[in-house]
């Protein structure tokens, strides 16, 4: 698995889908980054004598029912919808790669239990989890950030520990223990960086997820709260005007599907393009 | 013969694999070395031989314990291996060290040469920072590479330019025993001779004592002075190399001997061909070799012979010693 990155290209370029799907989070990104640049309007700043005005080309997706514009909203809120995306995942890969690194090279006992906890884990209905959580904690973003990344590590430390188990048994791996090498050592230097490619695949399908997970809480109220705009919390206030304001729905809504679904193509382009390489593996 | 003449000591060493079953583990082991014993002076080789699958890889990996042996003793330096905690097997394993068959599984597709050749000097602290990479510009020089090559991946070389990076691995701690996994296997026969002399001319250099595991009897016979034969996780035979190619004692061995090509057609001998493979575990009792044996006769179905001194260090394990 050695690291060609002009045939990696080769592959991903074919993919048509998933260099759209990379092209579109690049510009989520880009408005994430930029969003106080590019905002026309202050996205708190409330105008009640403009509320719920129809698209135009004042207000591009109109305003809401407190005269706010959607447009402008809609750019902060991008901003939350990917950094709970991201930091949801990178709490989820830290103790999925931990996790299932120790399960895959030690095994044994510290397998089995670890990878009973996983199943144990599974077994939760994950997002009744998170509700109760963070109905606990009091909804604030960084506590859905938390919860998310600890209740979707699982799939990951799965992956990793088989990894892990194919890894350990290879002749570079036996050569550094014959070296008198630790654990520690051969893990970091030698192990992990051969099981990582695959892992960020995942990684972004996991994103989709945990975006996907942050609306559904946002929707439901116990994710970001109002007034800070998120792509969710937006769909939620707009779910009363839905016969009178389509554009506070409709909007949000394509939003989150947009990158979701950018997400997922790009996963699975980043997949199919390591998969060749992955079969022969040399 | 005074025992501190000899580097190694391999005393019934044995390793069975045990399937993994869910409720019991009452299934017979795979006994993949079965109680061989051997020794190595310092700077002798010796060579491992036997057909594929008969443990002779596993004795290898086993002997460093790369593999947990599952009984026996390793003398090494005074002291058993196999007793050694992680900490102290960890402390004693840059004097000894695994050359790997196969020069493209063996190299971290991730590292540098550089890192990889110096990775031991660094662990073991001998050597760190600019003191490091002369260190390793010295021991690629020493393998015939380039000093310029520590900055390169595994995957710019060839095969056996990439067994030599595995080679300058080996002894970039100053090792005193090396085991070799059939180490020239894997490379195009022009490339295994120049492989084979970095070899004997390391061991010349420096002092190295090689236990050489090889399926090939004629690489063997060139690098080894002695001469071990395994069939079945068994030692056969064990004997000087010219005695062991002069005389084959042990009906395994002549029929290995015979299986060497020839370039002389009317050299060629009419020996009895080997009977089929079989399944060894069909075998409760008698010698392991019987059921291909040429000459098998009722004693050997009965019981199995013992590995005999037939003179000059010749041991022979067989009933019917011709």
């Amino acid at each position: 698995m050695e690291f060609q990155t002009k045939s990696f290209w080769h592959y991903f370029k074919q993919n048509r889908l998933a260099v759209a799907g990379l092209a579109i989070i690049l510009v989520v990104f880009f408005i994430a980054g930029t969003a106080s640049l590019i905002a026309p309007y202050d996205p708190g700043k409330t105008n009640v004598s403009k509320k719920l005005k129809s698209p135009s080309s004042e207000h591009l997706l109109g305003t809401d029912q407190l005269g706010r514009d959607v447009f402008s909203r809609m750019l902060y809120g991008s901003r939350i919808s990917l950094s709970v995306g991201l930091v949801a995942v990178a709490i989820s890969l830290v103790i999925g790669v931990f996790v299932g690194a120790i399960a895959g090279y030690y095994g044994r006992w510290a397998d089995a239990v670890l990878m009973r906890f996983v199943d144990i884990m599974l077994c939760f209905p994950s997002f009744f989890l998170i509700l109760t959580v963070v109905a606990l904690l009091g909804p604030s973003m960084l506590n859905v950030m938390v919860v998310i990344g600890i209740t979707s590590w699982m799939g990951t430390s799965r992956f990793v520990r088989a990894e892990f188990l194919s890894l350990r048994e290879r002749d570079f791996v036996q050569a550094a223990r014959a070296l008198g090498m630790k654990d520690r050592r051969i893990i970091l230097r030698h192990i992990l960086p051969n099981s990582l490619a695959p892992v960020f695949v995942t990684a972004t399908l996991d994103v989709a997820t945990a975006v996907l997970v942050e609306a559904g809480l946002s929707f439901l109220g116990f994710g970001v709260q109002p007034p800070a705009p998120s792509w969710g919390n937006i769909l939620t206030e707009g779910r009363t005007y839905i016969f009178d304001a389509w554009w506070l729905t409709v909007f949000p809504g394509l939003a989150i599907l947009m990158t979701v679904l950018s997400f997922n193509l790009l996963g699975e382009g980043l997949r199919d393009a390591l998969d060749p390489r992955l079969r022969g593996r040399r | 013969m005074a025992h501190n003449e000899y580097l190694l000591q391999v005393r019934d060493l044995t390793k069975y694999f045990y399937r993994q079953r869910f409720f019991s583990s009452d299934r017979e082991p795979i006994r993949a070395v079965d109680g061989i014993t051997f020794s190595i002076r310092k700077g002798e080789t010796l060579g491992l031989v036997g057909e594929s699958g008969c443990g002779k890889t596993t004795a290898g990996k086993a002997i460093l314990r790369l593999i947990e042996p599952t009984s026996g003793q390793v003398l090494f330096k005074e002291g058993n291996i196999l007793d050694l905690n992680r900490e102290d097997l960890r402390r004693l394993r840059p004097h000894m060290q695994f050359i790997f068959q196969d020069p493209y599984e063996s190299l971290n597709p991730r590292m540098r040469v550089g890192e990889i050749v110096g990775e031991g000097l660094e662990v073991h602290r001998i050597a760190q920072g600019k003191d490091k990479a002369d260190r390793v510009s010295e021991i690629l020089e020493k393998v015939g590479l380039h000093p310029g090559d520590a900055i390169r991946y595994p995957h710019e070389f060839s095969g056996g330019q990439r067994q030599r990076i595995g080679i300058a691995r080996a002894i970039s701690l100053n090792p005193q025993l090396i085991v070799a996994d059939e180490p020239v296997s894997a490379l195009d026969v022009s490339i295994q001779a120049q492989i084979l002399n970095l070899l004997m001319d390391l061991r010349d250099q420096l002092g190295l004592t090689y236990l050489f595991i090889s399926h090939d009897l004629r690489i063997v016979k060139h690098i080894s002075d002695r001469i071990a034969v395994m069939y079945l996780g068994k030692m056969v035979e064990m004997a000087n190399g010219e005695d062991l190619f002069r005389r084959p004692l042990h009906p395994y061995t002549q029929i290995l001997l015979q299986a060497i090509p020839k370039l002389d057609p009317s050299k060629r001998s009419q020996g009895a061909p080997l009977r089929e493979e079989f399944c060894p575990h069909d075998l409760k009792k008698g010698c392991l070799f019987q059921p291909r044996c040429p000459h098998s006769k009722e004693k050997c179905q009965m019981e199995e012979p013992l590995l005999l001194d037939h003179g000059e260090e010749h041991l022979v394990g067989c009933h019917f010693v011709s």
